[in-house]
């Protein structure tokens, strides 16, 4: 099948490659960047396990094309953590709040989470449950989820955050 | 400047060790993105295989035509059930006895079962290929109804067992039945019921439904035509029991077969057994000469791999008009689909079904269990629990509130009042079972107090009221449930996985320094073994858990072990674990006795290594006694420490808890709001209460996913109906409720550290707590027992059946 060349921004790096026009973003980003973090749950769009962030959008990337993704701006979970390699609030507060068991929808609830910290930057329980609504978890319950991105936005906005994890 | 030393406390925080909420070791990897799943494994070379699967629930194969799909570019071979043969393995053992198809034998026995293989260079050459092969089929009646299966004129589903009276578990009495399995005193149980006060029957029926981990199953195989050498990478819950089973049917010698487990995206049971996608992966790999790459999409995994429960249970129980239970006698129809996958310990093909009398003290009881086969998936799993324990919890506790209603008698009074006592411990079950420990009254008590049960039974009656004023259209319904599991298989007395016992292992290696690895025959699915585990060790010998790597998941490195289910980690490769450390402790001891100048008996254990009793002055820490252990040992004593234990555990252990459910359901809308969950666990000794929570929080969310909505229903025509994330409920953070926890602690007297195992309770207790509340609500207006799931419409239905719509 005739290939076309992609370029666009993947964690603040130029990103290309050659694709079929029907190769999804998740297996463009997985198998020819080799960035592996976002993972592939349902491939119906379901689960929210391939979720990534592009052009200021959460998107699950197994149901975009990479050709739809040329020229954007995209940041996986491998751009999460700073620079000097300490965590972005979001990954500390996963750990600390024990947000995660199995870790197979982390990369996508984080990337999602954090667009969600950029929507609102004091969302409500209600409005976090609703806003991570579009990723499944099977290991948590999502309560402790809850509290970290909480643990996270509290971070975010300056202010201490007390609770500890049940 | 002056250094202090460290206080007891902080030497004891700075160890990590059990029952401290250590943070996990793991999430460092997983929040980054750097877990390495098996998806994320890319080798040179490798192909993809993709399945052709079958259109009908049953048919003859007349024609597999494959000659398209091989024009198809970067197709590579295609695999039938004939390409198979040459090697016999178009079939392969099951756990269970039976023998289950790699790829159609001449006919297919369900929807979406494996017909053939597609090998290509990349996944989309793959399923080009895989939609490009042709089959022709010629339809047979499909059984989809396991009460339908042994009617005198059904269709034959087996052909391969013609004529064959006897299965791996005993006679068959048809052609499509599996196995009877039968257990307790008929005559003793008979005759209780003859003189009881009350009986109740009633059936109920536990739905069929899937394990659905995110990560589906999958696996590499590669292997190394020069060496001879077989290496498979694979989501396996039990990777050690996959290298003998490879071995023994590939004949490849197992010390050739390197089974490597990585990171695992959860298993809940459905990743246990061995399939045909892995035999194909490994066929493909021999038969190109390149590794091979399987992984199936979600539908494949809900539609195929290993389903769990559909067991049929018509529940008989005897009692005294004052609420004493005399007898129990339970009937199951065990629907095993076309092949019987279930992957329990060998010699029990109904699990441990006879965990039935639950809780309680029944004199006497008996079970019998029909396996059948029919025209749907193969298995059935423990979904996220002990063997058929789910099934056996919610059998008995739906019993105990069908017969409190009957009697009268408010449903948890009813249980206080049928409790085993804490004094009959240990406890012999009428069903066989040795229950290790148990407080029931003080846990039921202690949730009842916590939700003050007395004022929600008030306050029910009173909305009661409310509703037939028609100031609400709401119906209260409260959920009591009370579980005893049966986890930790188990002893090899009585538990094997085709012959192998069920011991776990570990081996601990302390290097000079003092830091060390641990090596487990287990393998963590999300558990969280890499912090937990280490915690044992750093509680028993004084190496903080920063200080230790645990790891899991390769046959070449790791003692054998059975693997990670059935919550058997804690239960043994936890016992093994402690049991591991103490030799340690034991060599440690003679080398601090040595370099002390002292006799061993003159010293004592504190927290981080060894003083003189009477002298806390002198001692000798850990970290000591290991650089001395390696390069300044005692004369005549061999250098290293480092010890392994494989441990055969001498019973199971009995965990146990309390829930209560408060629900309000809305009779014009059938939608359940959860008002309240509490549940109280007690899994013996605590190691990580953090992870403990995190555990039970999962489970409970799993039950609730599975009483009010999770089902894979078939139509009858054999068409699987909610087989993709469209249909299967899986809860999102919005319709899941808010969980509160509580423990007591009571710990298992035969476990070298007292724990029982907690993975599982929530989804064995839950599910009946669940049940039990929407039962409730509307058991005030004249039903007796609601079949789950209940969904909406179901509750919708139930509530137009008895007059509340008017």
């Amino acid at each position: 099948m005739a290939k076309t060349h992609v370029t666009m921004t993947v964690n603040g790096e130029p990103a290309e490659g050659l694709v079929e026009p029907r190769t999804l973003l998740i297996h463009f980003i997985r198998e020819n960047l080799s960035l592996t973090g976002a993972h592939i749950g349902c491939e119906t769009s379901h689960c929210g396990a391939c979720t990534v962030d592009l052009d200021g959008r959460s998107v699950k990337s197994c149901s975009m094309f990479a050709v739809q993704a040329q020229g954007a701006q995209i940041t996986t979970i491998e751009g999460m953590a700073h620079a000097d390699g300490t965590l972005h609030a979001l990954q500390e507060g996963f750990r600390m709040m024990h947000g995660l068991q199995c870790g197979f929808c982390t990369p996508g609830m984080i990337m999602r989470a954090h667009r969600l910290l950029q929507e609102n930057k004091t969302p409500t329980e209600d409005e976090i449950r609703f806003g991570i609504a579009g990723n499944l978890c099977r290991c948590t319950g999502y309560q402790n989820i809850v509290k970290a991105i909480q643990y996270a936005a509290d971070k975010l906005n300056g202010v201490p955050h007390k609770e500890a994890a049940e | 400047m002056t250094t202090t030393a460290p206080t007891r406390e902080q030497r004891e925080a700075k160890l990590e060790g059990m029952g401290c909420k250590r943070k996990r070791v793991e999430d460092v990897r997983f929040t980054q993105g750097k877990g390495t799943y098996v998806d994320d494994i890319k080798m040179p070379g490798m192909l993809y295989g993709d399945f052709v699967r079958s259109q009908h629930g049953h048919a003859r194969i007349k024609k597999i035509d494959a000659s398209k799909a091989l024009k198809v570019p970067g197709v590579v071979a295609v695999l039938t059930a004939k390409d198979l043969k040459g090697v016999n393995l178009a079939w392969m053992p099951t756990l269970a006895g039976d023998v289950q198809m790699v790829l159609a034998d001449g006919k297919v026995l369900f929807q979406n079962q494996e017909i053939a293989f597609v090998v290509a260079n990349d996944r989309y050459a793959a399923a080009d290929g895989a939609e490009l092969v042709e089959v022709e089929y010629e339809a047979l009646p499909v059984i989809v109804d396991p009460f339908k299966s042994m009617a005198p004129g059904a269709t034959v589903l087996r052909e391969d067992l013609i004529g064959k009276n006897t299965g791996a578990h005993g006679p068959r009495k048809h052609h499509n039945h599996i196995f009877e399995w039968v257990m307790g005193d008929k005559d003793l149980t008979d005759a209780a019921f003859n003189k009881a006060d009350v009986t109740i029957k009633e059936l109920f029926s536990y739905h069929r439904t899937h394990p659905s981990p995110l990560e589906t199953c999958q696996c590499v195989a590669s292997f190394d035509k020069i060496k001879s050498e077989l290496t498979l990478w694979g989501t396996f819950q039990a990777p050690h029991v996959i290298r003998t089973v490879a071995s023994l049917l590939s004949k490849i010698p197992e010390h050739k077969i390197h089974v490597i487990a990585p990171d695992i995206g959860g298993g809940f049971g459905n990743k246990v057994g061995a399939y045909p996608g892995y035999i194909c992966a490994i066929v493909a790999s021999i038969v190109t000469g390149k590794p091979v790459k399987w992984v199936e999409d979600r539908i494949e995994n809900l539609t195929s791999t290993s389903f769990a429960r559909d067991y049929h249970m018509t529940c008989e129980m005897a009692a005294t008009k004052e609420g004493k239970v005399t007898g129990l006698r339970v009937h199951v129809l065990a629907d095993h689909g076309a092949f019987d996958a279930c992957a329990d310990p060998s010699k029990w093909p109904a699990g441990f079904f006879n965990i039935v009398t639950g809780s309680y003290d029944f004199p006497v009881a008996h079970v019998a269990v029909d396996g059948v086969y029919t025209n749907k998936a193969p298995g059935g799993v423990a979904y996220r629990c002990s063997f058929r324990v789910t099934e056996a919890a919610y059998c008995i506790e739906r019993g105990m509130d069908v017969m409190a209603k009957k009697l009268g008698l408010d449903p948890a009074e009813f249980r206080l009042r049928n409790f085993i006592k804490r004094e009959q411990f240990p406890y012999q079950s009428a069903l066989g079972w040795e229950y290790d420990s148990g407080d029931y009254d003080t846990a039921m008590r202690k949730v009842m107090d916590a939700v003050d049960y007395a004022g929600l039974r008030a306050e029910q009656a009173a909305q009661r009221e409310a509703f037939k004023r028609g100031e609400t259209r709401a119906i209260m319904g409260i959920g009591v449930s009370f579980f005893t599991e049966i986890v930790g298989a188990g002893p090899s007395k009585n538990c094997d996985i085709l012959g192998v016992a069920m011991f776990d292992s570990c081996e601990i290696r302390i290097h000079p320094t003092g830091a060390a690895i641990a090596r487990m025959g287990t393998k963590s699915q999300g558990q969280g073994h890499e912090t937990t585990y280490a915690q044992i060790i750093a509680t028993e010998i004084g190496i903080p858990a920063a200080d230790i790597m645990v790891e899991e998941g390769n046959t070449d490195t790791a003692p054998y072990g059975l693997g990670t289910y059935g919550s058997r980690s804690t239960p043994v490769a936890g016992a093994a674990i402690a049991m591991a450390a103490r030799k340690i402790k034991a060599k440690a001891q003679m080398i601090a006795a040595y370099k002390l100048e002292v006799h061993e008996g003159d010293l004592e254990w504190d927290i981080d290594g060894f003083r003189v009793k009477g002298l806390p002055e002198k001692t000798m820490s850990m970290k000591d006694i290991s650089w001395a252990a390696y390069n300044s040992p005692p004369p005549n004593m061999e250098p290293g420490l480092e010890a392994v234990s494989y441990y055969d555990p001498p019973n199971m252990t009995y965990p146990f808890g309390a829930y209560i459910c408060v629900m309000d359901i809305d009779v014009d809308t059938g939608v359940a709001n959860i008002r309240r969950f509490y549940a109280l666990d007690d899994c013996g000794t605590r190691i990580n209460p953090m992870i403990i929570e995190g555990q039970v929080h999962g489970g409970l969310t799993e039950a609730f996913a599975i009483a009010m909505g999770q089902e894979i229903r078939y139509d009858e025509f054999g068409n699987v109906v909610g087989g993709s994330f469209m249909d299967f409920f899986v809860p999102t953070a919005v319709e899941t409720p808010k969980w509160e926890t509580d423990f007591t602690v009571t710990p298992s007297p035969h476990h070298p550290i007292g724990a029982k195992g907690v993975g599982e309770s929530p989804n064995v207790g839950g599910v009946p707590a669940f049940s039990n509340a929407v039962n409730d609500a509307f058991s005030f207006f004249g039903s007796t027992h609601i079949q789950m799931p209940h969904d909406h419409w179901r509750n919708w239905e139930a509530a137009k059946k008895f007059g509340l719509h008017a």
